[in-house]
């Protein structure tokens, strides 16, 4: 009985047919009687172009559109053709689809590796305005000018022409899938995991090695790409010990089950080597289901740190290159095994076996079992084995031996092909179905990750790994290992040496006896007799649509090494990375050029193994998730003032706390200003780093990490410190205090704060190590707030316990304390001000930030105490001259910032001696000054460039810049800080502020950089 | 990358930062009267060999226990041969310059 007899074991989709409409398709008329791992009791419904179709769970898209009769399922790339489905596996490179719709949209997802879902939506990419008709594969006759090195001969000139013209019509004539309009809704995970062997693939190589392994009690993790493990035992008319090979699968799997050290991940692939025993791997979690269940992510990133890993990845077969050779209904000759064997699908009716070897003729041999016609069997060896003999014979097929396929016939469907035989005679085949293999090529990539490149062997037709990289080893067909016998065999090998590399006493696994499996094969790339594609076009790459005749093009040009090959071409460049081309188009380059396969070369293969999702790579790591927010002690109390919040670094810092009435944040600020100038006000500087340094020379150590002088610092006083870098650039600056006779607390910038304390660590521990000294970083132990203004020793009066005594005399500028406050809490006061009023820094522990801050503005109310945020703080600072992160840019000298003074002549430093070269202090670079516009309310942009006034807006004419500007209420006028060549002798003088870019000029004053307070009386109050 | 912390254990690379050439010293500091040991201090700033092999480099386990470590690399393979704490590397040549 014919297959197609079969009536469906389900009835098709129900409901009557709207007159007029479509169709209504015959339900699965390519699914077979019986066989396939599929659930046949159960139907899967879904959505391919805009028709209704049934699939069976076990099904992928590819195997039930083939059961549907579905063959046409993509156009290509550049030429659009017709393309069906080429593989049973991630390797397709023609049944490309869009999957899923909306934001959950893939393009150049493969219809071979979707596992069918129902409800599942998919369309055809590509093509416009359908699939049938498409429009642009008039491309197919623009061939002429799209051959290999199109882009980069034909579009070049004139340039203009490449915006406007070219690139908006090759994009929307050429081109693969749409990618999502919407943000991703899923969410992806970053995992990490240890075992002592890794495995990847499970066929029966890997399934040999993870039990050998696994036995052993090694921690063992299996991973397979499939949905289902069992590799190439699901996919074969095969017997282990007399029993089908699912059932030696289906053992093997509930035995590693068992093992606890032991994981078995499917639908996982392993995309990467990388250092260290370091594997990249994604799983497919949920992408299999119709919606994503509830908290699990779509798909998981693994890292997983092996000790081992044997590489049991199989193999994937060659196509052969012809005219024609892309026509839907011409299939990998294994990949038509696979339809027929695990999923019970007839690839076709009638059909045409073409290959140089003899694992190719098992094909013949599960084609006639399932009842598919076998019109030819054409081998290309001149003297065919036995296998091919007994094959034909038993199909009833006939034998053309020696014989090639030299075109394949039809258009939107193969209808036949031409065939060749030894004698040169040529015959037409009519069939709807070519199987074709040129041979298997061993999936080397992960071998290659670190450089290695694989071997030639010639008695294979195929490169095999070579270098391995580190703690690697390969074993079955991956290795080259054909069958199942010796790929068990070998497998348990490698499962043992990684084992034992481990440190675990293995023993081998007893084999189950198979039946023997001919692997005899002779070379066979194509059945060109010439390279010119008189004949039509041979698909070497179908993914990029490159041609045989594009290899000899860039033969003809030069291209015949194997990387430029591959970039004048775009051969293997494409999301399959040439999985089915490489080798092929290798061969042909060599017999073009007259040189050995091992001659002409391999080009590296880099990882992903398979094209990765942005989203998986981003995992959860995006939108408010993408770093780390950290938030200071006074967060909350800031957040329920209404404070606008700003990012500096990873802090959350308040910006300004707007009242009701105020006209905008500058309004807002300008008042939170005056309160500092005139009142008090208070704002968090926790954010500051703070870093704890104790030890008998914790002085000298300062001595040496700062450019000024420590060494006379009193117990009990604080001190500006300048930090440079080797190189005699400014690298930090901030304010360390004595508060014991062997205790310093230094504070630097927010930004540093991690890479001071870096900084600190490597002077102590490479360049000073015999100091005896010890340092820790305690920003986030320590909440600091500053409390700035005339009345800020009014209000710290109030919480400070009275035994300790705020007069002047008692507790100058520049003088630090540990003291007490609110009746014995533990506190530091620190007399420091970067406004240049008087003002304090006050530390508690962080967990009592939040308790201060509310206490202080208690106590602060009657004297009109204001929070303010690092708006006004900036506004201050500049109003004072002080440098801060736009003057400490990483170009600045101390001499640049006017601070050239403190660099000491009577110690070593870091930077010491390279900031005394001569460059670093010469005067006409650009130094630290004051700006003023000429007109008060001319809005000063920092970033402006400094010209001197006349002269042209060229980069001849630049003196500097504004690095620092803002309205300054207490001055009454924008004013700026800038950094201007030979600037402190050009007090006075007018310059033009150039801002290019908001398109203005502004004449500014050039003043001393303080602007408040220049004798610093206020200060000392 | 993984790096092996003699405080730490094997680690992975994400916690440590690189700094580079471990077998540059630092020029003598003391006095450095203008112009003394130029050429010797802008080499020891920015001239970097570029070795193939086994390179002697300081890396920095900020993530960890802040040791800086003297981590011999194979700037081919990326094979981590050797790592030891740098203050136990400066004490020890110290000590065999004393002797
Ligand atoms: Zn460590």
């Amino acid at each position: 009985m014919s297959p197609f007899d079969a009536a469906p074991t389900q009835s098709p989709t129900p409901g009557p047919t709207p007159s007029g409409s479509r169709p209504r398709q015959p339900t699965q008329p390519f699914r077979l009687a019986e066989g396939g791992l599929i659930d046949r009791d159960t139907l899967v419904r879904f959505h391919f172009d805009g028709r209704d179709f049934t699939g069976h769970p076990g099904d992928t898209l590819a195997s039930a559109l083939l059961a549907n009769g579905v063959r046409l399922v993509g156009r290509s790339f550049k030429y659009h053709r017709p393309r069906g489905i080429l593989s049973a596996g991630p390797e397709e490179p023609n049944a490309l689809v869009e999957l899923r719709t909306g934001p959950r949209r893939e393009p150049n997802t493969r219809a071979t590796t979707i596992e069918l879902f129902d409800g599942l939506e998919a369309s055809s990419q590509n093509r416009f305005p359908s699939l049938r008709h498409d429009l642009l594969s008039i491309n197919g006759l623009l061939s002429p000018i799209l051959t290999a090195g199109f882009y980069y001969k034909t579009f070049m000139w004139p340039a203009a022409f490449w915006e406007k013209l070219y690139e908006p019509i090759i994009r929307r004539a050429a081109g693969l899938g749409r990618a999502a309009d919407e943000a991703d809704p899923d969410h992806y995970e970053k995992a990490t995991a240890f075992c002592d062997v890794l495995v990847v693939g499970a066929g029966p190589a890997g399934l040999a090695a993870a039990l050998t392994a696994g036995r052993a009690g090694a921690r063992v993790i299996l991973c397979e790409d499939d949905a289902q493990p069992g590799g190439r035992l699901l996919a074969e008319q095969l017997s282990l010990d007399g029993r089908p090979a699912r059932d030696w699968v289906r053992d093997a799997l509930a035995e590693l089950g068992a093992m606890p050290e032991v994981r078995v991940m499917s639908r996982t692939t392993v995309f990467g080597t990388y250092d260290g025993g370091t594997y990249g791997a994604l799983e497919h979690v949920t992408d299999h289901l119709a919606a994503t269940a509830p908290h699990l992510p779509r798909q998981v990133l693994w890292r997983i740190v092996a000790r081992r890993c044997v590489l049991a990845a199989g193999a994937i077969e060659r196509p052969v290159v012809f005219p024609g050779n892309d026509r839907p209904g011409i299939m990998l000759a294994g990949a038509v095994r696979t339809y027929i064997n695990r999923f019970g699908v007839a690839p076709g009716r009638k059909a045409v076996v073409f290959a140089n070897n003899d694992d190719a003729m098992r094909t013949v041999a599960d084609l006639a079992k399932a009842g598919i016609a076998v019109a030819a069997v054409v081998d290309s060896r001149a003297a065919p084995s036995a296998t091919s003999r007994d094959a034909a014979r038993d199909a009833g097929a006939r034998l053309i031996a020696g014989g090639q396929v030299t075109r394949a016939i039809g258009g939107r469907a193969l209808t036949a092909v031409r065939i060749r035989d030894a004698a040169g005679r040529e015959d037409i085949v009519p069939c709807d179905l070519l199987a074709m293999s040129g041979g298997w090529n061993p999936n080397v990539h992960l071998t290659t990750h670190h450089g290695g490149r694989p071997e030639y062997i010639a008695s294979l037709c195929a490169f095999v790994p070579s270098v391995l990289p580190p703690g690697m080893g390969v074993a079955g067909m991956a290795a080259g290992v054909a069958g199942t016998a010796a790929a068990l065999a070998d497998g348990s090998r490698a499962g043992a040496e990684a084992a034992t590399a481990c440190g675990f006493a293995t023993s081998p696994l007893s084999m189950p006896s198979v039946p023997a499996e001919p692997s005899g094969i002779e070379p066979l790339w194509h059945t060109l007799s010439a390279f010119g594609g008189a004949a039509g076009k041979a698909f070497v790459d179908f993914q990029n649509d490159v041609t045989a005749k594009d290899i000899g093009l860039a033969r003809q040009e030069g291209f015949r090494a194997v990387e430029h090959l591959k970039r004048y071409t775009t051969l293997g460049m494409a999301t399959d990375q040439g999985k089915t081309a490489n080798v092929n188009a290798l061969a042909i380059m060599a017999e073009l050029t007259g040189r050995t396969i091992p001659e002409t070369g391999t080009t590296l293969i880099r990882p992903p193994v398979q094209p990765i999702a942005i989203g998986a790579l981003a995992g959860p790591h995006r939108g408010g998730h993408f770093k780390p927010a950290r938030l200071t002690p006074t967060h909350d109390w800031a957040t329920e003032l209404g404070a606008t919040f700003t990012a500096a670094g990873l802090w959350q810092r308040a910006q300004w706390f707007a009242r009701p009435g105020d006209a905008g944040w500058q309004e807002t600020v300008n008042r939170e200003v005056t309160a500092v100038r005139t009142a008090v006000g208070i704002c968090d500087v926790t954010t500051l780093g703070k870093i704890d340094i104790q030890g008998p020379d914790a002085a000298a150590f300062l001595e040496r990490v700062y450019a000024n002088a420590w060494k006379k610092l009193p117990v009990g006083r604080a001190r500006y410190g300048l930090m440079l870098r080797e190189d005699g650039f400014v690298f930090d600056d901030g304010t360390t205090a004595r508060l014991g006779d062997t205790q310093y607390v230094m504070t630097t910038t927010t930004a540093n704060a991690g890479p001071v304390m870096q900084h600190l660590e490597f002077c102590h521990q490479w360049l000073w190590p015999d100091y005896d000294v010890r340092m820790i970083s305690v920003t986030d132990q320590w909440a600091q707030i500053a409390v700035a203004g005339p009345k800020s020793r009014d209000v710290l009066r109030q919480i400070v316990d009275t035994a300790y005594d705020l007069s002047n005399d008692a507790f100058p500028y520049m003088a630090a304390a540990e003291i007490t406050i609110c009746g014995g809490q533990k506190a530091r006061l620190f007399r420091l001000s970067f406004s240049g009023e008087l003002a304090y820094e006050i530390a508690v522990p962080a967990r009592f930030g939040d308790a201060l801050v509310r206490r202080l503005m208690q106590s602060g109310a009657p004297f009109g105490i204001t929070p303010y945020g690092t708006e006004a703080l900036g506004v201050l600072r500049i109003e004072k001259g002080h440098p801060a992160g736009p003057e400490l840019n990483g170009q600045t000298t101390a001499h640049d910032l006017g601070m050239g003074r403190l660099l000491s002549t009577r110690k070593d430093f870091v930077g010491r001696a390279m900031a005394q070269r001569p460059a670093l202090t010469d005067p006409a670079r650009p130094t630290l000054v004051g700006l003023r516009p000429v007109a008060p309310h001319d809005v000063l942009p920092a970033g402006a460039h400094l010209l001197p006034k006349g002269s042209p807006a060229t980069a001849a004419s630049d003196q500097g810049w504004v690095s620092s500007a803002a309205w300054s209420p207490s001055v009454g006028s924008w004013i700026g800080l800038g950094l201007l060549s030979n600037g402190p002798a050009r007090h006075g003088e007018i310059v033009c502020a150039h801002d290019p870019l908001g398109g203005r000029v502004v004449e500014v004053e050039i003043v001393p950089p303080v602007f408040v307070d220049p004798t610093g009386e206020r200060l000392h109050a | 990358m993984r790096i092996t912390c003699p405080c730490c254990g094997e680690r992975g690379l994400d916690e440590f930062s690189y700094r580079g050439d471990a077998t540059l010293s630092r020029p003598a500091g003391d006095p450095p009267l203008p112009g003394a040991g130029a050429e010797a201090w802008a080499e020891y700033v920015y001239l970097r060999d570029n070795p193939s092999g086994p390179h002697r480099e300081l890396w920095y386990h900020g993530a960890g226990c802040r040791s800086w470590l003297v981590v011999t690399r194979n700037t081919r393979t990326h094979e981590i041969l050797d790592t030891e704490r740098a203050v136990n590397v400066v004490r020890a040549t110290r000590k065999d310059a004393e002797a």
